[in-house]
């Protein structure tokens, strides 16, 4: 019996997300009395840097196979990790890679899958995990009844504990020449220097009260100064002010950053089941009235072309007194 | 050309969220239920799409009971050619899937498409167990799907950017924003919907991988706190001492 966590990989070194996983996985052995093993999919340079998040083992798994996501193969070594760690739980994180694997490895195993969960699992009265549904306006406390349990963990929803210690890596080669698909990774695209809008921790976000896309200059420079990603309500998408990554919502991105920041967006439900897991969030709109402030921690009811420009240098200046 | 689109039914997205019987069941009084927005505006629209260059037929199936054959209907009045429903309760992801393979696995269908995720349980797991129980590839998150001969190339979101995916017929795609542009029922399809099959088919044995056990809400917002336009060094203030974010 063991966890065994599947932490991903970017640019040759584990992702951010990943170490909130191992966390995940760490803790949860903890609590089953058991140990945590990471398993990596390819080159990570840092790999042995999960042992400061509470792993002790760390199984590498390298190739070409591996240098983009082939679902198929990233099943086979998840399924291959099993058999040599024993793990009865497997943990992923709930993000476009998750959702690719840990489905199809659900399947394989004929092992209950929870995806979206924001607590540790709770044993007291068999397997059962929190998790986030209705788009974060409630939980569904599910229960795993098979005997491998396989879950997923919604992004910033339990952080990322550092601790010191490093992991000890085993390098494993591991051949896929025996598994044939179709599925063919033509193309990677980045968008570079970006800050990735499910991975801020703090979104500066603005709404057709801005009038134009002209006007979304000082909302890059709000970010700018926070270090934060810029993200947009959907009309301002449709309409083609912001580009449509940026769209945020019940049909656009679900977005959990520490500090979400509302400008001149209303709050109507759509916007906020994509927004309203974010743990502070802050609305900027001239109407008192606006839904969002019915959901926000802290309200200025004004002009956000008055607003923004004075909290970018109160901002500038809370910067440069915490350096 | 044949297609397979996997379809749902979810509460309205503006329904209000409350739960009965000891916060065990959804409460569905007053909640007017759509289909799945995923599985309507993408994945039927791209599947219509393809079978309308391409020839072929469009077929609609769901898991569920007789209350879903109105949006099954919606789903033929927007452009399937005939649909299929497995007489089931959809409780667990996969049991659902085992229901859905089963059906299709005699089938042929070159392509399966399903929606991103239902807006309900947010679960994100039917179409990828779907693939694993056919063995069939799955390309999930797709925001772009194009037909070339029996090569498909699709994109799909990744962190931080894209990624362009190729694969051959027959696959399983799940469909998210950008796949296609959403279409409105007309009056003819409505008509037509009327009189096209809708073939109701036993479910075979599964059991329940997952159940949920319990409903809970989130903590309601402590109340905003309201900041003078004037005295925004206050809001920096409160954000790095009191909500500790910055
Ligand atoms: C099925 C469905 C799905 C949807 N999905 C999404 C989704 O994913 N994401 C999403 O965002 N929406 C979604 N919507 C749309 C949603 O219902 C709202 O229409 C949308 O969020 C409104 O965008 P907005 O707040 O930018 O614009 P508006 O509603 O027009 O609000 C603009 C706000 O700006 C304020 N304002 C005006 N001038 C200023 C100023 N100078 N300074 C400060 N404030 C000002 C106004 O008081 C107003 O509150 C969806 C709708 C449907 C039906
Ligand atoms: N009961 C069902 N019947 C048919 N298809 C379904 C059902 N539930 C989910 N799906 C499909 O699977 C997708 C993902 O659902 P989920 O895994 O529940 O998020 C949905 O968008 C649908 O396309």
């Amino acid at each position: 019996m063991s966890v065994l966590i599947y932490a991903e990989v970017s640019n040759g070194k584990l992702a951010k997300n990943a170490f909130e996983s191992i966390n995940y996985g760490a803790q949860t052995a903890q609590k089953l009395g058991t140990d945590a093993i990471a398993l990596v999919l390819g080159e990570a340079s840092d790999a042995a840097d999960a042992g400061k998040y509470g792993v002790s083992k760390v199984l590498n798994y390298t190739g070409e196979a591996f240098k983009n996501l082939v679902p198929e193969y990233a099943v086979a070594a998840v399924v291959d990790a099993i058999e040599k760690t024993g793990a009865d739980v497997i943990v992923f994180p709930h993000d476009y890679t998750g959702k690719a694997v840990a489905p199809m490895l659900a399947a394989k195993l004929d092992a209950g899958l929870v995806s979206g969960a924001v607590e540790l699992p709770d044993n007291s009265n068999g397997f059962v995990v929190k998790k986030a549904v209705f788009s974060g306006k409630a939980f569904a406390h599910t229960k795993i009844n098979t005997d491998k349990k396989i879950i997923s963990v919604l992004p910033n929803s339990i952080g990322k504990n550092v601790g010191d210690g490093s992991a000890e890596v085993e390098t494993v080669s591991f051949d896929v020449s025996g598994i044939s698909t179709s599925y063919t990774v033509k193309e990677v695209k980045k968008e570079s220097g970006e800050i990735s809008l499910t991975e801020a921790d703090i979104v500066v976000s603005a709404g057709r009260g801005l009038k134009g896309p002209e006007n979304w200059g000082m909302i890059e420079e709000l970010a700018n100064v926070l270090g934060a990603a810029t993200a947009c309500s959907r009309p301002v998408a449709d309409i083609g002010w912001r580009p449509h990554h940026e769209h945020v919502g019940q049909t656009g991105i679900a977005i959990r950053p520490n500090l979400y920041i509302a400008i001149g967006i209303s709050g109507a439900i759509q916007h906020l089941a994509g927004v309203n897991g974010s743990k502070t969030i802050v609305v900027i709109n001239t109407d008192p009235e606006a839904p969002f402030f019915k959901a926000c921690d802290y309200g200025i009811v004004g002009d956000a072309f008055e607003v923004v420009p004075k909290l970018i240098e109160a901002f500038k200046k809370f910067k440069a007194e915490h350096q | 050309m044949k297609i397979l689109v996997l379809i749902s039914k979810v509460p309205d997205t503006t329904a209000k969220i409350s739960f009965t019987e000891n916060n065990t069941k959804f409460n569905t009084e007053g909640v007017q239920f759509i289909l799945n927005p995923y599985d309507e505006w993408y994945a039927l629209v791209r599947g219509i799409e393809l079978k309308e260059a391409n020839g072929g037929s469009v077929t609609v199936l769901n898991v569920g009971r007789a209350d879903n054959d109105p949006i099954i209907r919606k789903a033929l009045a927007i452009g399937a050619d005939d649909a299929v429903r497995i007489d089931t309760d959809d409780l667990d992801a996969l049991n659902v899937a085992k229901q859905i393979a089963a059906y299709a696995k005699d089938q042929n269908y070159d392509i399966i498409l399903c929606g991103k995720e239902t807006i309900d349980y947010n679960g994100s797991q039917v179409g990828g167990m779907v693939a694993q129980l056919l063995g069939l590839p799955y390309v999930s998150l797709a925001t772009k799907l194009d037909l070339n001969g029996d090569t498909a190339t699709l994109e799909r979101d990744i962190q931080g950017g894209s990624e362009v995916i190729e694969v051959k017929l027959p696959f399983v795609a799940s469909a998210a924003k950008g796949m296609a542009e959403a279409r409105i029922p007309n009056m003819r399809g409505i008509m037509a919907a009327r009189t096209k099959p809708l073939n109701v088919v036993q479910p075979v044995d599964a059991a329940n991988a997952t159940e949920v056990v319990e409903y809970s809400l989130p903590p309601s917002k402590q109340g905003c706190k309201f900041i003078d336009p004037d005295n925004v060094e206050e809001l920096v203030e409160l954000l790095h001492t009191e909500a500790k974010v910055i």
